[in-house]
């Protein structure tokens, strides 16, 4: 009798790229956190008469538009990025996944109208949808936040419905069914185990999308109202630095790609047992 | 081996070790010191269970290995030609033309968007052998040689709108067209059913006759390659255990192993002693019932699939349902489970009715009959270890946790004998044996009445599976439990099953003891299955009845319900004027039998 087993890598063993992703993640998370007590200058201060002026030991980001320090607002800037993007994601990403597995594991009428009922929100284009919303509203952090989370659900649930789909229609399923168990059951403990590493990858995504929705946003002026400012914020301000070279525009821009591009590196490098 | 290499070898393979590459970068060999000749015009077939590398000594004699794989060592000659020494634009030159390939699911190896003539002079058009027309010419030769239906016509159609069984013909007449030096026919007939499976294998025996073809059959069917082949190799973990002339093989084999898959290959009797008392109370009653998919006005099924129902399961007893595929065995099977709702007829489980959906059932209903599924792997969920999965009934009928469900968790481990430390595995670190065992397992963590198993077997290595049926009627005895056995294989059914149901169109035909006395009534349809299963011997193939055998050919449509008797078009006993006027009924012939036929008896084999 052939009763070999596959064989199994080590699961748990965490890839050295995502620990150290999971380092700058955490270190991004940390300056959220605490940005305002670290900043050398409070983030509105206007430090010297030089503007865009360059790196320098007292200004190791030069400093900005008005001549501010630039390392402040960034540190500063930052719980404004992360505090809104992360909430949003982790919102769009929970609807969406529920949503998603409720569709499909109910099928039918329930499936129908809540997929109609998405494609109605997706058909928005999401930088108009969220400008009538802050036009409407006012801009403050939980309207940012909940409206990234609107815009960026169908996505989501697009992708999980679609998924859950082929997972529901499994024979582990059926035996589950057969069982008798109750449909939260089936989509919480049958096939959500199925589909983490989808919704991990999903995640990462859309959280760029959304860091990058705030930086459109915070670029229109309908974001983070100054003199606060997020990253993509600390960009609109200073893009005329551009023809310069100035390090005021560069710095928060690049901020944005190490934050993003770290969270999705993150997520793809997870030991293989935490997404299986 | 050395007298057949002393011979005009046409394939000579020597040395051949394939190594495959594991995640973690380690190379595990697949294939080591694999050597053997076939000579020209003959067909060697390659005989081994499911992972001992067969298809992997197929492929490197067309010079490839899978992703993930490389040959290390070994020479393969083709006529004079060094095939692994080949740079890749000779390779190509090579495939299709010299060496051809014919997969075991030719619907998977057709592109659906093409005509199949397109599709079959297609080798010869890449190789710029033939013109258009004289390609289709010698294409339409083949399919006459291969017997398919309409010749001419067959090649305008495209993939789907032909059986499965042609289409593994029309694989081989693409395979042929380039009269290649070698074919490689890997499991071309195993996913066939029964009554197709012979028709195609009649059909590749008489051109590999015609056309002299030299051939390598992988196959895991000893009694398939029984009928085909000249020489046998027996594989095992990448190894040939022994090689020789089939007969030879057949009836004297040199390795333990060979001679353990030839006892596989014999059914033996599981079925409890007969008649031993009177007769249980049924656990399972069911009558008159029809079920489909689809709902159409008034609660009958748009797609109708199972017709009038009717059987009883005693406790404790096996029950066998048999049928080709389509027939509606699994449906029946979805119906008693409750995930798909019945459109008419009664079901009484110990003796009251039970509901038809499972969300109207009671949980002691539910706990009562349980499902155990064909696909081992799809059934166990891949994130959950096998001591959760197994935990998860016993939490939900018997509220059982902590200390007392791990126990228990161990318990069903022992019962289907399988280690409590695989307890702590996910299912994908289990082989297909174990996955079935640990599918049981679940079945039996509720302590149920009915086992309801739909081809438990079917995808499972000969030898493997009878493990399963050993444990299957083990546990029957142990703990009482009564089982359906569904499956497409007559003989497995009846020597496991005390009373065995044959659906034809979904129509029961014949209902009865599971074993068959000589001479006994048997419906013609039961007849022939039971003709149909290759005997493990050289020959068979050669003796059976040609022309009942060309009537019987084809499988069942879905119009065939429709008639009177489902099983006219092809019953080779028909009475035309009343079969296909007035419903054969379900009657009692003798020895608690019911045959649903107009011949009073049908004798079994009556011709000997």
């Amino acid at each position: 009798m052939s009763e070999s087993a596959a064989p199994v890598g080590n699961v748990r063993r965490f890839p050295l790229l995502g620990m150290v992703m999971g380092v700058i993640v955490l270190a991004c998370l940390a300056v959220a956190l605490v940005g305002p007590w670290i900043a050398p200058y409070r983030p509105g201060q206007i430090v010297g008469s030089q503007i865009f002026g360059a790196m320098t030991a007292s200004h190791p980001l030069g400093t900005d538009a008005l001549g501010r320090d630039m390392l402040s607002r960034i540190l500063v800037g930052a719980r404004y990025t992360i505090g809104v993007a992360l909430p949003a994601t982790l919102g769009a990403s929970l609807a969406g996944t529920t949503l998603g597995l409720l569709a499909a594991s109910q099928g039918g009428a329930a499936d129908a109208v809540l997929s109609r009922a998405m494609d109605v929100l997706i058909t928005f284009p999401s930088l108009i949808f969220s400008m009538v919303v802050v036009s409407a509203f006012g801009s403050s952090v939980p309207i940012l936040i909940l409206a990234a989370a609107v815009i960026y659900a169908p996505g989501c649930y697009r992708i999980m419905r679609s998924i859950a789909v082929d997972i529901e229609a499994t024979d582990f399923v059926r035996v589950a069914r057969a069982r008798g168990e109750r449909n939260a059951a089936i989509m919480f403990g049958e096939i959500l185990p199925n589909m983490i590493a989808p919704v991990l990858t999903d995640f990462g995504l859309r959280f760029v999308f959304i860091v990058l929705l705030l930086s459109s946003l915070s670029f229109l002026g309908l974001g983070i109202q100054p003199p606060l400012a997020d990253w993509g914020g600390l960009v609109r301000e200073n893009i005329e630095g551009l023809s310069v070279g100035a390090p005021a525009v560069i710095a928060p821009a690049a901020a944005i790609a190490v934050l993003t591009v770290a969270v999705n590196l993150l997520i793809d490098n997870l030991p293989r047992g935490w997404r299986r | 081996m050395a007298a057949v290499s002393a011979m005009a070898a046409n394939v000579e393979v020597s040395g051949l070790a394939v190594v495959g590459q594991q995640a973690g970068g380690a190379d595990v060999p697949i294939l080591r010191e694999i050597g053997f000749a076939i000579a020209r015009g003959e067909v060697l077939a390659l005989i081994g269970e499911s992972g001992s590398g067969k298809t992997t000594v197929g492929l490197a004699l067309l010079g490839y290995a899978r992703r993930g794989c490389r040959i290390t060592a070994g020479r393969v000659k083709v006529g004079a030609t060094d095939v692994l020494s080949l740079p890749a634009g000779a390779l190509a030159a090579l495939r299709g033309r010299r060496v051809s390939y014919v997969a075991q699911s030719a619907a998977a190896a057709f592109n659906p968007a093409h005509r199949i003539i397109d599709q079959v002079i297609e080798p010869a058009r890449i190789h710029g052998l033939l013109g258009r027309a004289a390609a289709e010419a010698k294409a339409r030769q083949l399919f006459r040689a291969l017997s398919l239906p309409d010749p001419d016509g067959v090649g305008a159609r495209y993939p789907h709108q032909v059986s499965g069984g042609q289409l593994q013909r029309l694989m081989a007449a693409m395979a042929l067209i380039n009269d290649p030096e070698l074919v490689i026919l890997d499991e071309p007939t195993t996913a066939l059913d029964v009554t197709t499976q012979i028709d195609v294998l009649r059909a590749f025996k008489k051109v590999v006759r015609e056309f002299g073809t030299t051939a390598l059959y992988v196959s895991h069917d000893l009694s398939v390659v029984a009928q085909i082949a000249d020489r046998v190799a027996v594989m095992r973990h990448g190894r040939i255990l022994e090689c020789g002339p089939m007969a030879d093989v057949l009836a004297a084999p040199a390795d333990a192993y060979t001679a353990s898959l030839l006892a596989a290959a014999h059914p033996q009797p599981r079925a409890a002693s007969a008649g031993a008392a009177e007769a249980p109370p049924p656990v399972l009653e069911v009558a008159g019932l029809s079920a489909g998919y689809g709902r159409r006005e008034g609660g009958a099924a748009l797609v109708p699939v199972l017709h009038e129902i009717g059987f009883s399961i005693a406790h404790g007893s096996i029950f066998g349902v048999v049928g080709e595929s389509g027939c509606g065995k699994s449906t029946l099977a979805q119906v008693l489970a409750g995930l798909l709702p019945a459109s008419a007829g009664t079901v009484r489980l110990n003796g009251a009715p039970l509901p038809r959906r499972v969300s109207e059932r009671s949980r002691a209903e539910l706990r009562a009959v349980q499902i155990v599924f064909q696909m081992a792997d799809v059934a166990l969920n891949p994130a959950r270890t096998v001591g959760a999965i197994l935990a998860r009934p016993l939490a939900f009928y018997h509220g059982m946790g902590g200390a007392a469900r791990r126990r228990r968790v161990a318990e069903l481990l022992d019962m289907v004998r399988l280690s409590p430390e695989l307890a702590a595995r996910y299912p994908g670190a289990l082989s297909g044996g174990q996955k079935q065992r640990v599918n049981l397992a679940r079945a039996l963590a509720a302590e149920p009445a009915l086992i309801l198993c739909d081809e438990v077997t079917s995808a499972l290595d000969t030898v493997v599976g009878a493990a399963i049926l050993d444990l299957l009627a083990t546990l029957r005895r142990s703990l009482g439990v009564a089982m359906m056995f569904i499956s497409h294989d007559i003989n497995t059914v009846r020597s496991l099953c005390d009373q065995v149901m044959i659906l034809y169109a979904g129509r029961a035909v014949e209902i009865g003891p599971g074993r068959l006395g000589p001479g006994e009534a048997a419906h013609p349809y039961t007849r022939l299955l039971l003709d149909s299963v290759p005997e493990l011997r050289t020959g068979w193939l050669d003796h059976i009845d040609h022309a009942e055998a060309e009537m019987a050919a084809g499988g069942f449509h879905l119009a065939d319900a429709a008639l009177p008797c489902p099983f006219f078009r092809r019953c080779p006993v028909r009475i035309a004027g009343t079969c296909d006027v007035i419903p054969p009924p379900l009657r009692p012939c003798g020895g608690g039998r019911q045959v649903a036929c107009h011949h009073a008896l049908v004798p079994l084999r009556a011709e000997g």
